[in-house]
């Protein structure tokens, strides 16, 4: 109960883990591009919540200058972005093709 | 129950907002209150646009409900209180619910940060004009659903050219405002005051500290390097009514294009909350654009105008605003038609003014107008950009949608990119030139 | 400065809303309703960075994160959003595996947690640690990371570009 109720790191650790679970479940078992897509913003959350935990931690340790792990998940939003626009990019080339929205379709290079 | 007490005027004494000074009674009454003058304001912004628009367009506007129309806005929320609340067959139930009470949410959380005054904000955030952004840049999504949910092509068509509108024209406020913030950071004096980076103090993005920033620099950010402050207020000001999908961009939503657009399949209550929703967003953007450029409370020039006579004249002017505008409701009360069909409304008219007179003499006594003063002047300058939106609203003709988009992208933001530059340059003009004569 | 206040509460509130969000995202059979609940999964994750002390980077996610990502989301998905795909199978082939193999990884990580328990001493935290946030992430972004900043941008520069030549109908 006390390890309940005292918020630590080592909670926003779990809830970053769980929230790393759900994505990785998510991309490996979904066939709509669109929620792979979405799960993988899932993942990258869950490592960013864990950054600024650390941060906050570190912010403890080293004085409240020490800010390095915010910075970092600046970062990864700014990739995710980015990797947002070009994953839904290709997702429009390919759908303009082929007309479908399922990953397991897009099998035209299997042999 | 003297704890309690305590608790409570613990922090009628204090210099913080009540969020910063972590009190949550005082930041409910403060939350409570902004709700009730943003209902108020939203009321009247209802009649005043649809009496200025017809006074602008020479006739009446609503005359027939209460004296001049005055009572119509209430009789306009009960008729679309009592509308049958309709769902398309198709429709998907839980995103057509759920997109109005985005929007509102989105443009009422807004006002958290929002400063009346010097301790008059909900609270002061250290990100205070960067969440008001953020937050305001949710109601896109609200749009967006609400386009999709009704299953109909107008309502989509409208809802994605709203949200392209919308997300294009938040570059070019975010910009205008950048520039703004650069300024908050550069302290010299004055209109061409120059800050150095070696005074130690650095610029702020809490609201609060915005205006104090004004207030130390004894200049109005509009005036601030002129004319580039005047030009990143106007940038924000096009910008702003593009945001709020007002006329002249009000394309997404105009009854002669789209049958109103996004909201078309909305019905009853649910479009009283988009249209309760825009005008909460567009005092909301106004509330950025007083902050930012026109000095949030400050009075018209604190030191050109100093002392304690002057302080006296300027501190009169809420009194003065409401007895003027009694005297506008006598006159027309005079100026009624003498038949016994008018005599109710005659006298309704003869009270609201006495009423208004009322509150215009409770504003002469000092104890009230001390601690009115900042909110009245931040009240005046925020009415001032509602007029202008409604005088927009009669007087510009519609923009086509492809005008609209190379507006936002090939005029407003390379404009507010060069801005940004200049008004850099400007700041560090005093380094640049010992870096210059360094090199030479 | 404040003490925070119902920590634990706020907490396992913002904390629910993730996981809730979470799982509705990776099961629904909408796409729109998975955006939505990734949407609100993102909205609480501002409400725990504000927790950390971290006012700057709960900005930067709900202006970029929830109000452009998902915003572009909900574009493309209402462009491809077929009737027919919301009939078929969601779930594809080795979803078995696919557990297993995060079931794998969450083992993984409950040995790591256990052993790693006791590294995280309480320590008092420093005050005043949101009155300059902004300041000193600035710092930081223009001081010492100002060559990650610089390729930062050009990167989404070439995303911008890569996304617009990748959508247009002809080159």
């Amino acid at each position: 109960m006390e390890t309940l109720l005292n918020i630590s790191t080592l909670h926003y650790m779990v809830l970053s883990a769980a929230l790393f679970l759900l994505g990785v479940i998510g991309v490996l078992t979904r066939r709509n591009v669109v929620i792979v897509l979405m799960s993988i913003e899932l993942i990258l959350n869950a490592v960013n919540l864990n950054l600024v935990a650390f941060s906050h931690y570190w912010q403890s340790i080293q004085g409240p200058n020490a800010l390095h792990g915010q910075v970092f998940a600046i970062f990864v939003i700014t990739d995710a972005a980015a990797e947002a626009a070009v994953g839904l990019g290709i997702l429009i080339a390919f759908f303009r093709n082929k007309e479908t929205i399922n990953v397991d379709e897009v099998n035209l290079l299997k042999w | 129950m003297q704890p309690i007490i305590d608790y409570i005027t613990s922090y009628l004494n204090s210099t913080q907002t009540p969020g910063a000074a972590g009190n949550f009674f005082w930041a409910f009454v403060y939350i409570l209150l902004v709700f009730l003058g943003l209902s108020v304001a939203v009321i009247a912004m209802n009649w005043l646009e649809r009496k200025i628009l017809a006074h602008m367009q020479v006739r009446l506007g609503p005359m027939r409900v209460g004296p001049h129309g005055l009572l119509q806005p209430i009789a306009d929320a009960i008729k679309l209180l009592l509308k049958e609340d309709i769902m398309p067959a198709e429709a998907d139930g839980f995103v057509f619910w759920i997109a109005p009470f985005i929007v509102v949410l989105a443009a009422f959380t807004v006002f958290v940060v929002v400063p009346f005054g010097p301790t008059h904000a909900i609270t002061d955030m250290n990100i205070g004009i960067l969440f008001m952004l953020g937050v305001s840049s949710l109601s896109v999504l609200g749009i967006v659903m609400a386009g999709w949910a009704s299953n109909s092509h107008y309502p989509l068509i409208g809802a994605l050219r709203s949200s392209a509108q919308m997300v294009s024209y938040e570059v070019a406020m975010g910009l205008a405002v950048v520039s703004a913030i650069l300024m908050t950071s550069l302290h010299g004096l004055g209109l061409y005051g120059a800050g150095s980076a070696g005074t130690g103090d650095t610029g702020t993005l809490s609201m609060i500290g915005i205006v104090a920033a004004q207030q130390e620099q004894h200049v109005w950010f509009v005036f601030k390097f002129f004319p580039l402050g005047l030009i990143a207020f106007f940038i924000f000001a096009i910008a702003m009514v593009a945001e709020t999908n007002r006329a002249p961009f009000d394309l997404p939503e105009a009854e002669s294009e789209l049958t109103a657009g996004f909201h078309t399949e909305y019905s009853g209550f649910r479009w009283s909350l988009f249209f309760l929703a825009e005008y909460s967003a567009m005092i909301a953007v106004s509330s950025i654009a007083v902050t930012l450029w026109l000095g949030g409370w400050l009075r018209p020039f604190p030191n050109l105008l100093h002392g304690s006579t002057w302080d006296l004249v300027f501190n009169l002017f809420p009194g003065i605003t409401f007895l003027f505008l009694a005297a506008i409701c006598f006159y027309s009360t005079a100026r009624m038609p003498k038949h016994p069909y008018f005599k109710i409304q005659t006298m309704g008219l003869a009270g609201f003014g006495a009423l208004l007179a009322l509150i215009g003499l409770v504003l002469f006594v000092p104890a009230v107008f001390v601690r009115v003063q900042d909110i009245y002047w931040f009240a005046i300058k925020v009415a001032a950009f509602m007029y202008l939106y409604i005088w927009y609203r009669g007087t510009f003709p519609r923009y086509r949608f492809d005008q609209l988009m190379k507006v936002g992208w090939k005029i407003l933001l390379p404009m507010g990119l060069g801005l940004l530059i200049l008004t850099a340059v400007m700041g560090m003009r005093s380094e640049l030139q010992h870096w210059v004569a360094s090199i030479l | 400065m404040n003490p925070p206040v119902a920590t634990p509460f706020f907490f396992y509130l913002l904390a629910g809303t993730m996981l809730i969000g979470g799982i509705l995202v990776i099961t629904r059979r909408n796409a729109v309703h998975s955006a939505l609940a990734l949407i609100a999964a993102l909205l609480a994750q501002a409400g725990l960075y504000l927790m950390l002390y971290a006012p700057f980077v709960a900005g930067v996610q709900i202006i970029l994160y929830a109000g452009g990502i998902m915003v572009l989301f909900l574009f493309v998905i209402m462009l491809v959003n077929l009737e027919r795909v919301q009939k078929e199978r969601q779930f594809n082939k080795q979803w078995l595996v696919g557990i297993a193999a995060a079931g794998a990884l969450g083992g993984l990580f409950i040995t790591i947690y256990t052993k790693g328990k006791g590294i995280f001493l309480d320590r008092a935290m420093p005050s005043g640690l949101e009155a300059e946030n902004t300041q000193k992430i600035s710092v930081l972004l223009y001081g010492q990371y100002m060559f990650a900043f610089e390729i930062a941008s050009l990167l989404l520069l070439v995303a911008i570009i890569g996304a617009v030549v990748m959508a247009k109908k002809r080159i």
